[in-house]
């Protein structure tokens, strides 16, 4: 079935290619680009402001880790510009898609220059920026016989990404380096706006830094033994990291892969022997098995973490700026009492 | 030591025995139903309806979120829509029940594709769609339950009329006017057990619980009590042995099930003693002089 659609998709983005001659950017038209998922799209509307016509494949509340690209998207990315990816293999449909629709535009991975989270929390964190670098030298993009390499070390059964946690976007820090790498991307494909671009850079960069202390605070606050979270799949890995919280997730790094009863036992076990208090749910997943452990262990359901994708314009994390304030509030709330 | 293989992980986490009731009342609901599909050569009407099922399912969703109750009602209007096209064609026109049946399971399949592709941006359709035998709440249980026991009583009010039709479908449609309703009746137990498994296990994996032991038992019983007996036997056993697998190795939870099912029937092929390799190629004692 799934192959029978990607064949679908490809044939029609080759005649949707050859039908569309590739857009050439004028200063006074916005040039097409492509963000991949809602919370990358944020952040390159905001760089981009006016001077971009932006396209987000996976739109608010949509799971990024089992997307699967229609003809529309395929045709976006043949028309683009600039395509913006996160990188770290969080986007494994993006390469045939970008083969498929031909893609010949710029493409940049907002996570170049970020330091990985490898899967294994506790390895050397030393030894983790060593293999980085070695990643480094190698194109973003086809070194996928490395990561399976790597594939070894990890012990999350079934997901489909590679060495490293791609959430990076979770640690406003890494949000800066995000800021950066779309400013340095947008400016190079349009150079007649390029100062523009460096300005609201500079605008969403000081936006990150009030927001970063106002989250330190909150965090710092949290007492020392109401720091372990439980979440549905472990996306917050770098916020955990910035913030020295344990999170755990019976589902794993991906979505996709399907929970064993050993996990949830495990899980169920750990929130009774560390009489953790408040599980959490998230937007994107399916959150029965949450309401079951919250069900089994006595604990609450502390509220909804936004992970992978922003809400919708009414909720409560339609901004990346909102999405991580809100994760914190809610985070501190049920944590702090 | 089996305290601690077997009965501990039942005893210390709710979520095992949930597990293990939802799989016994989908093990007596649908092995039953499961053997009657195979005695009347139809074990693979089971696979096409778990797809005949999907778009309701998809459409119960779309309307009204994760509601176990939209879902399940979504899946059996779909399923019975194809079972009833199907069987009516088959009636009317010269096409036969097993042709008209896969036309109407593949349009409905490709609806289903469609529905959960054009809205599958928001969350993974089959995914939800698929369940988890690990997450089931009160209300699933209860539909569980109440699906089993309403399956069970209503093959034993139709058990003469199947009986007859698996042996011999012209003399039933001879004497009785009501072959059609029996007939019908029967494929909305197969609906309504898959859909209830669907909850449980994710529908492919329905499929596998309510096959795979009635296959496994025609190697150790002749009567379709015995048949029926053994089928529910080998679903409770491997829901069993598959939960605890996947407890003891870290195995997700409905392969693990299935896959010891598989098994099961794998050893009756060879050990099974009515027509198993073994017994079929030994020589028979009686014939000794």
């Amino acid at each position: 079935m799934t192959s029978l659609r990607s064949v679908f998709a490809s044939a029609t983005a080759i005649v949707t290619f050859s039908l569309t001659v590739p857009t050439v950017s004028w200063a006074e038209q916005p040039i097409p680009v492509v963000a991949t998922f809602s919370i990358l799209g944020d952040m390159v509307e905001r760089i981009g402001g006016e001077h971009i016509a932006l396209t987000t494949l996976v739109g608010p509340d949509g799971d990024t880790h089992v997307y699967q690209p229609t003809p529309k998207a395929a045709r976006s990315v043949a028309e683009a510009d600039v395509l913006f990816m996160n990188g770290l293999e969080f986007e494994g449909w993006l390469e045939r898609l970008a083969e498929a629709a031909s893609f010949n535009g710029a493409m940049v991975v907002a996570t170049n220059g970020i330091v990985p989270i490898a899967f294994e929390e506790h390895e050397d964190e030393h030894e983790e920026h060593d293999e980085h670098e070695e990643h480094e030298e190698h194109d973003d993009h086809d070194d996928h016989e490395e990561h399976d390499e790597h594939e070894e070390h990890d012990e999350h059964a079934g997901h489909d990404h590679g060495t490293f946690d791609p959430h990076a976007w979770q640690s406003l820090d890494n949000a800066v380096i995000y800021a950066n790498n779309i400013a340095a991307g947008l400016a190079q494909a349009d150079p007649a706006n390029a100062s523009a671009y460096y300005i609201n850079r500079a605008v969403f960069v000081d936006q990150i830094v009030a927001l970063k202390s106002d989250v330190d605070a909150m965090m710092g606050a949290l007492p020392a033994d109401k720091r372990t979270v439980v979440t549905p799949h472990d996306a917050f890995g770098y916020f955990a990291a910035a913030y020295d919280l344990t999170f755990e997730a019976p589902q794993g790094m991906s979505t996709e892969s399907e929970v064993s009863a050993a996990d949830v036992a495990a899980l169920i076990t750990q929130i009774r022997r560390d009489s953790i208090s408040a599980v959490f749910i998230e937007s994107i997943t399916d959150n029965r098995m949450m309401e079951q452990i919250a069900n089994e262990t006595g604990a609450t359901i502390g509220g909804t973490l936004y992970s992978d994708a922003l809400s919708g314009e009414t909720g409560p994390a339609s901004t990346y700026l909102d999405m991580i304030r809100h994760n914190a509030t809610t985070l501190s709330d049920a944590l702090g009492s | 030591m089996i305290w601690d293989l077997v009965v501990a992980p039942f005893a210390d986490f709710g979520f095992m025995r949930r597990a293990l009731l939802g799989c016994i009342a989908v093990s007596v609901g649908a092995t039953p139903v499961g053997v009657f599909l195979i005695l009347r050569h139809m074990s693979l009407t089971g696979d096409a309806m778990a797809h005949a099922i999907l778009p309701g399912a998809a459409i119960g969703y779309l309307v009204s979120g994760l509601s176990l109750g939209a879902m399940t009602v979504g899946g059996l209007i779909a399923g019975m829509i194809v079972a009833l096209a199907s069987g009516f064609v088959a009636r009317v026109t010269s096409l036969r029940e097993d042709a008209s049946l896969a036309a109407f399971y593949l349009i409905s399949l490709a609806l289903g594709v469609l529905i959960v592709s054009t809205h599958g941006n928001n969350i993974d359709l089959m995914h939800v769609l698929f369940g988890t035998v690990l997450a089931l709440d009160n209300t699933a249980l209860i539909l569980l339950c109440s699906f089993a026991s309403l399956s069970v009583l209503v093959l034993a009010v139709l058990f003469r009329p199947l009986v007859l039709e698996c042996a011999d479908p012209q003399f039933l449609r001879s004497v009785s006017k009501l072959s059609g309703v029996t007939h019908f009746t029967f494929l909305a137990l197969v609906v309504m057990n898959l859909v209830g498994g669907f909850h449980a296990l994710g529908t492919l994996m329905a499929v596998g619980i309510m096959i795979l032991p009635g296959a496994a038992a025609r190697f150790w019983a002749e009567s379709i009590g015995g048949l029926i007996a053994a089928a529910a036997l080998v679903a409770m056993l491997s829901s069993l042995i598959g939960l605890l697998l996947s407890f003891h190795y870290s195995l997700p939870s409905g392969p693990a099930i299935i896959l010891v099912a598989g098994v099961g029937y794998g050893l009756s092929l060879i050990f099974g003693p009515v027509g198993g390799a073994i017994a079929q190629n030994l020589p028979r004692r009686n014939f000794e002089t």
